[in-house]
């Protein structure tokens, strides 16, 4: 055996045998394993694909490791000149592509019921979610309840090895009930892509694509946004908590009822003390802000900007006041003033005021916030 | 009807200094021209892949911001589509079929050498796409990837502008390369040489001319309907006007598609005659492979959504975009089989562009039967923007379009510089390039299943044990590149000197003229007609 | 080297700077198209430079191919390459068109019912509640950054004497060729001429009918959709109309000086086939962007 033979032999073997398992579906290298009907159809569609493939390409290898054995000229072997003139030669241009098409057809038949599935939306909904892709967040509203969950990414600090893959408020979802899901975007192309309980669909501005799923099992179930969508796209997890009807139930009545109670809080013409808005805003800025300003305030340079002895954080209030309530367009930097309440942005900017060494010692009133508005 | 070259008899005699390149209007210096200018393009596409592969080596950010990266990413893909593999495609095509079809030159010699420099010009606007972002208040960058999908890409400040305006000199390029190389081989050729005595690599030049004629232009009209977007207030992308942005990705793939085959078909045209030479047997159903090229041609045009299964089409579109996806398994099954039919009862050698030859059926039918797996739409929509489909396509574009290129080269560089390369290290560069490319690109298949997206510059540390096995790979396969320069430049340099026919089984079973001239060739090929029995 | 009578040879022109040149000038001009729409002052600079180049460029690179055509150095394999350079141009420009009349029927057939809560995304018109679809598109899903159009362009008046003028041009520039086949030089050039004072007329009356479409009608490119694709087909159309309208012109004089004989006017063929396109491209535009 000469060299050049064994090396073939061996990368031939090595891609095969490394190509061959996934079909053991070891969790690593295969889909994580689905949790919802849907998703399970089509993971055995792709270890069905896998499977053929797999096939093809043993035959495929093996039928040129053959002819590259035995039909070498340093084994004396003579080419034969007429091979292509015989009946082989003149008829298996319609052998070739008939079996081809036989497991063209194999592969595209056995996709049908799944691709039914996904496009069936005539069934009745037990849930409706509007998943909104915005840069770099997720915002979620139950359609039926009112209820809106804006869903951040968690600093690493917090996060820990589930950085880039955890978020500050999972979307939180019933098992066993059919669950819509319908898909658009504020600002660019947002892709909202769980595997194990929901494949993808674009989020597009201005358009509503929708999915559905049916959750088999409780659990933490994590995407990533999958669509490209500027400077944040690597910054977009996605995390779906999936708990029982009743949990679900207890869950939103709760939800309610904290979001009743900070409104009114919120309205009420009360004057904080700094201690009392400076520790409220430090934990909504930690859920909210620090995704891209980083908990230390550093930000990331030349993305985001740092917060720490920035010159806005410390210097004009109302300007201060301003980005936050109003964003900055063209910028990651988003209008808060839809998203949070007049006490939640007076406490997150008298935090920032005072935070890291920006001891301004200056306190936001959410009246301040009021009159700003108008 | 015959072709003689123009009376003037000072012809043979290149021309002196730098108008002979500039003022060029001679196919075999103008294919020198492209050839050099795919080399440069391979390093400066690669230097960006080693980047962005230095940026994932490890999770966090290094050495890139997100910006940047993205703005890598994009212009990596297209200093490598329409820089280097379209580009060393075209080189190969002037260089060669005035030669093998027995023509004096190209049909239309200074429209040939305009298309050539129009890529110097775009190249230039487009590495200053990239490089703008370093000067303030230029805006955001070019972080949209190579497909500019808006409205993201409506959001990019000037680099935007640059880069359309340089995909608008390519497509001109590329549509004037191709009604070129068309009309050579349809009007050019020596009596006796009928369409259907012509070398493959013509009639992939031909289908591949013609899937340029068609394309071009929507792309053109897609990214200048973006720029009108981007500046003169119209809606086509923008609901609120009543456009669509998924109207822009129908157009950008209608182009897409369809260049994917102009990346493979070239070299599926060298495979045609690389492997009959080291077979010393003439190619299996020649016919077929062309009349199946035809059906790939016209299939492939009308399969672009399977890069949009995300955005929501109808069931019965859906099923017709699959279903046609997966037809085009037919036309390069019968393309791969006949290949290794060729090679069947032949008496097979291994130099390196037959080795090359032979990685590519075996890496590009690997490539080929993902294609498949991803063409099924319900998997799609979990495989989709992940690193299987990054996988999928460098295992298509590599073996598929790159190594048919080296492939190329090593077959034909005897001809162009008249000497030998040198066969132990054109070995040594195939086994390295091969081990270390499928060591870069094999794990992207798991860390994608796994559910890593693609564009994103930090990833989740459970997927770093891939990313580094692909690092490495990809910093030793770059590293090759360093040997194949040394290989050509020796070349050129010198060595061994080349027979006019340097393969023994060159020519086997077509007609094709080019092994009829000496090595290299003189400044005009065919000052008298030949004949073709 | 075998020297060979003209006939034979096939012409493989000398080095030639026409080429870099017009490279140069493209690259100028596209450079400041960019610079100048991002506010650049050094933009239009460019641009101007550019387009000076490429003025220069026609008239030196034509003025080549015209001379080298006139000294007999071009045989019938020379003049098929040319013939078969312009079908395959022509064949590319059709399929710039068909994207932009693609788009207007994927607008109409697809993307806008399904905002107006009909056809495959009809979920999207929870998004623009309120919005409903009709073609031409008068009522807009947001009109914050969009102007208001006041009324649609209808296909009476100028649309069609347009559609009758570009139809008799084409007549008129059949009745040149059937007089340059007969060697009759004056039905040639009277025939041209009349094609490039129609080309003008159409012209003329276009740009009269944009003023009108700004002024009165509201209908502009920032009028939504409908304006959008309205001015790019239209507008694409009207650029082509105007070259074709300058190449006329030079056939007209190349005429006039006698260049074309009975079996050597490629050129006069080449922007005969360019105009016939031009004028298909208005059929096609005035039925479905004035008419349906
Ligand atoms: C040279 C380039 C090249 C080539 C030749 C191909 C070939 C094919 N590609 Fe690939 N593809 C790309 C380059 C290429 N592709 C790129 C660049 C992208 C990503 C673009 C981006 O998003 O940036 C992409 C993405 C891409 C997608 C979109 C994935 C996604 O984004 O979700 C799909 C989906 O259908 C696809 C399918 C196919 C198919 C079916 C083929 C077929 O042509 C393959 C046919 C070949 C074979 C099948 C092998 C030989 C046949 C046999 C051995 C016979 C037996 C086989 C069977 C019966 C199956 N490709
Ligand atoms: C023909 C096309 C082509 C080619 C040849 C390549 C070649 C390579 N590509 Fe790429 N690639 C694309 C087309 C191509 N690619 C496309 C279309 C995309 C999608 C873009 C998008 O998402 O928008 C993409 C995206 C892409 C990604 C995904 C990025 C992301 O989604 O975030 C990655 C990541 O690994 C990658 C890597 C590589 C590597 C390592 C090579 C290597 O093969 C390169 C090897 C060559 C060299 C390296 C030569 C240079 C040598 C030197 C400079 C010497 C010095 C060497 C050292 C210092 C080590 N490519
Ligand atoms: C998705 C990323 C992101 C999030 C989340 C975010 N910001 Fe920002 N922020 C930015 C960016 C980007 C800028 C810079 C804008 C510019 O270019 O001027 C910015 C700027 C600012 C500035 C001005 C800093 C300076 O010196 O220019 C303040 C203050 C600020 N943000 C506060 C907040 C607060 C408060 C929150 C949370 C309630 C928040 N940001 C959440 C991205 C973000
Ligand atoms: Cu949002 Cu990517
Ligand atoms: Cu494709």
């Amino acid at each position: 055996m000469s060299k050049s033979r064994m090396i073939l032999a061996i990368t031939a073997s090595l891609m095969l045998g490394l190509f061959a398992n996934p079909a053991v579906a070891d969790y690593a290298l295969n889909f994580p394993e689905p949790v919802a009907p849907l998703p399970q159809q089509m993971y055995d569609l792709h270890m069905l694909t896998t499977k053929i493939a797999t096939i093809i390409m043993v035959v495929v290898i093996g039928f040129v490791a053959y002819v590259l054995f035995t039909f070498r000229k340093s084994k004396g072997y003579e080419a034969d000149q007429n091979f292509h003139k015989g009946a082989f030669g003149t008829w298996s241009w319609m052998l070739v592509p008939v079996i081809v098409l036989g497991i063209d057809l194999t592969i595209a038949g056995s996709a049908t019921s799944a691709l039914e599935e996904v496009e069936d939306y005539s069934k009745k909904a037990d849930l409706t979610v509007k998943v909104i892709g915005s840069q770099w967040k997720w915002t979620y509203e139950y359609m039926d309840d009112g209820i809106r969950i804006v869903s951040n990414m968690l600093p690493k600090e917090k996060a820990g090895d589930n950085y880039l893959r955890a978020v500050d408020n999972p979307l939180v979802l019933p098992t066993n009930r059919r669950i819509r899901f319908l898909h658009t975007a504020s600002d660019v192309l947002h892709a909202w892509w769980v595997p194990q309980i929901v494949y993808k669909k674009d989020s597009i501005p201005g358009y509503i694509n929708e999915t559905w799923t049916n959750i088999e099992k409780e659990g933490t179930y994590r995407g990533q946004c999958a669509e490209i969508c500027g400077t944040g796209h690597a910054f977009m997890p996605i995390v779906v908590e999936a708990v029982s009807p009743e949990k679900f139930e207890a869950w939103k009545a709760e939800k309610l009822q904290v979001a009743q109670a900070a409104a009114a809080e919120a309205s009420a013409d009360k004057t904080w003390s700094k201690d009392e808005l400076y520790s409220r805003g430090e934990g909504i800025y930690n859920t909210n802000c620090s995704g891209c300003h980083q908990v230390s305030g550093k930000g990331m340079p030349g993305v985001f900007p740092a917060l720490a002895g920035s010159k806005i954080a410390t210097g004009d209030i109302a300007a201060h006041i301003n980005i936050v309530l109003n964003g900055k367009s063209g910028t990651a930097m988003a209008a808060w003033g839809a998203q949070l309440n007049n006490l939640e942005i007076a406490a997150v900017i008298t935090y920032e005021r005072n935070a890291w060494g920006n001891n301004t010692g200056d306190v936001v009133q959410p009246a301040d916030i009021k009159s700003a508005r108008q | 009807m015959s072709a003689v070259i123009h009376e003037d008899h000072h012809h043979d005699e290149p021309p002196r200094g730098f108008k002979r390149w500039l003022y060029s209007t001679n196919h075999k210096d103008i294919g020198t021209m492209y050839l050099i200018f795919a080399l440069v393009m391979l390093f400066v596409g690669g230097a960006m892949a080693m980047l962005i592969r230095a940026e994932l080596f490890l999770p966090g950010l290094q050495i890139v911001n997100p910006d940047l990266y993205n703005n890598l990413v994009t212009d990596h893909a297209l200093v490598m589509i329409f820089g280097m593999v379209m580009p060393a495609a075209a080189g190969m095509a002037n260089w060669m079929i005035p030669m093998m079809i027995g023509a004096p030159d190209m049909a239309l010699p200074r429209m040939n050498n305009m298309s050539f420099w129009l890529l110097p010009a775009a190249a230039i606007l487009l590495l200053a796409s990239l490089f703008v972002q370093f000067i303030p208040g230029t805006g955001v960058p070019v972080n949209t990837g190579w497909t500019i999908y808006p409205p993201l890409s409506v959001q990019v400040g000037l680099g935007m502008d640059l880069l359309i305006f340089s995909v608008h000199l390519l497509g001109i390029s590329s549509i004037m390369a191709s009604i070129n190389i068309v009309t050579t081989i349809l009007n050019m050729r020596a009596p006796g040489m009928t369409m259907m005595k012509m070398p493959l690599f013509c009639w992939a030049w031909f289908f591949t001319g013609l899937l340029l004629i068609i394309v071009m232009p929507v792309l053109a009209g897609g990214v200048t309907m973006l720029l009108f977007d981007r500046h003169f207030g119209t809606s086509f992308f923008d609901a609120a006007g009543g456009g669509d942005p998924v109207l822009f990705q129908h157009l950008f793939w209608f182009f897409g598609h369809p260049e994917v085959y102009v990346l493979l078909l070239p070299s599926i045209g060298v495979l045609g005659l690389v492997i009959p030479t080291f077979s010393r047997k003439p190619l299996f159903g020649y016919k077929p492979l062309v009349y199946f090229m035809g059906f790939l041609f016209a299939l492939g045009l009308v399969v672009w959504a399977h890069h949009q299964y995300t955005i929501g089409m109808s069931l019965g579109v859906t099923t017709y975009f699959m279903i046609g996806t997966i037809l085009i398994s037919i036309p390069i099954g019968l393309m791969i089989f006949n290949f290794i039919f060729t090679m069947w009862r032949g008496s097979i050698t291994f130099e390196t562009p037959m080795l090359f030859a032979i990685a590519i059926i075996l890496m590009f039918s690997f490539a080929g039967v993902t294609g498949v797996m991803l063409a099924v739409v319900p998997a799609d929509l979990q495989y989709h923007d992940t690193y299987f489909v990054v996988a999928h396509f460098h295992y298509a574009l590599i073996p598929g379009a790159v190594f048919g290129l080296y492939a190329g080269v090593f077959y034909w560089l005897p001809k162009w510089t008249g000497h030998m390369y040198d066969e132990k290290l054109g070995k040594i560069f195939f086994w390295w390039t091969t081990l270390s490319f499928n060591l870069t690109f094999f794990p992207q298949h798991f860390s994608g299943l796994a559910g890593m997206p693609r564009r994103i510059v930090d990833y989740n540390i459970q997927y770093v044990e891939f990313n580094q096995i692909s690092s490495i790979g990809a910093f030793a396969f770059g590293l090759s590149h360093l040997l194949f320069l040394y290989i050509i430049i020796k070349t050129v340099k010198g060595g061994e000197k080349a027979a006019d026919k340097p393969w023994e089984g060159a020519q086997i079973g077509t007609p094709g003229l080019e092994w009829t001239l000496p090595s290299p060739p003189p400044f005009h090929s065919f000052t008298t007609p030949p004949k073709i029995q | 080297m075998t020297t060979s009578t003209a006939d034979q040879t096939y012409f493989i022109p000398e080095p030639s700077r026409w080429p870099a040149i017009a490279v140069i000038g493209l690259f100028f001009t596209v450079l400041g198209f960019a610079l100048w729409m991002n506010d650049i002052s050094m933009g239009p600079i460019s641009t101007a430079i550019g387009g000076a180049i490429l003025a220069y460029l026609l008239f030196g690179w034509f003025g080549d191919v015209i001379d080298e055509n006139l000294s007999h150095k071009y045989n019938d394999e020379v003049d098929r390459s040319f013939r078969q350079g312009m079908f395959w141009f022509i064949t590319s420009e059709v399929f710039f068109f068909i994207t932009f009349f693609a788009c207007l029927y994927y607008f109409r057939n697809i993307s806008l019912p399904s905002l107006g809560g009909t056809g495959h995304l009809a979920a999207s018109h929870m998004l623009w509640e309120g919005f409903t679809y009709t073609w031409p598109l008068v009522n807009l899903p947001d009109v914050t950054n969009y102007t208001q159009l006041i009324e649609p362009m209808g296909a009476g008046g100028i649309p069609a004497y347009n559609t009758i003028i570009l139809l008799s041009s084409g007549v008129t520039l059949t009745w040149a060729h059937w007089g340059l086949k007969k060697d009759n030089q004056k039905q040639l050039v009277l025939g041209l001429i009349m094609t490039v004072v129609l080309g003008l007329t159409f012209f003329t009356l276009q740009a009269y009918e944009y003023i009108h479409a700004y002024k009165e009608l509201g209908l502009t490119l920032n009028s939504g959709i409908y304006g959008s694709t309205f001015y790019m087909l239209t507008g694409f159309h009207g650029f082509h109309v105007t070259i074709g309208t300058i190449m006329l012109i030079v056939i007209t004089v190349r005429s006039m000086k006698g260049h074309f004989t009975e079996d050597n006017h490629f050129a006069f063929e080449g922007v005969a086939w360019y105009w016939h396109f031009v004028d298909v491209v208005w059929l096609g535009l005035y039925v479905f962007v004035y008419w349906l």
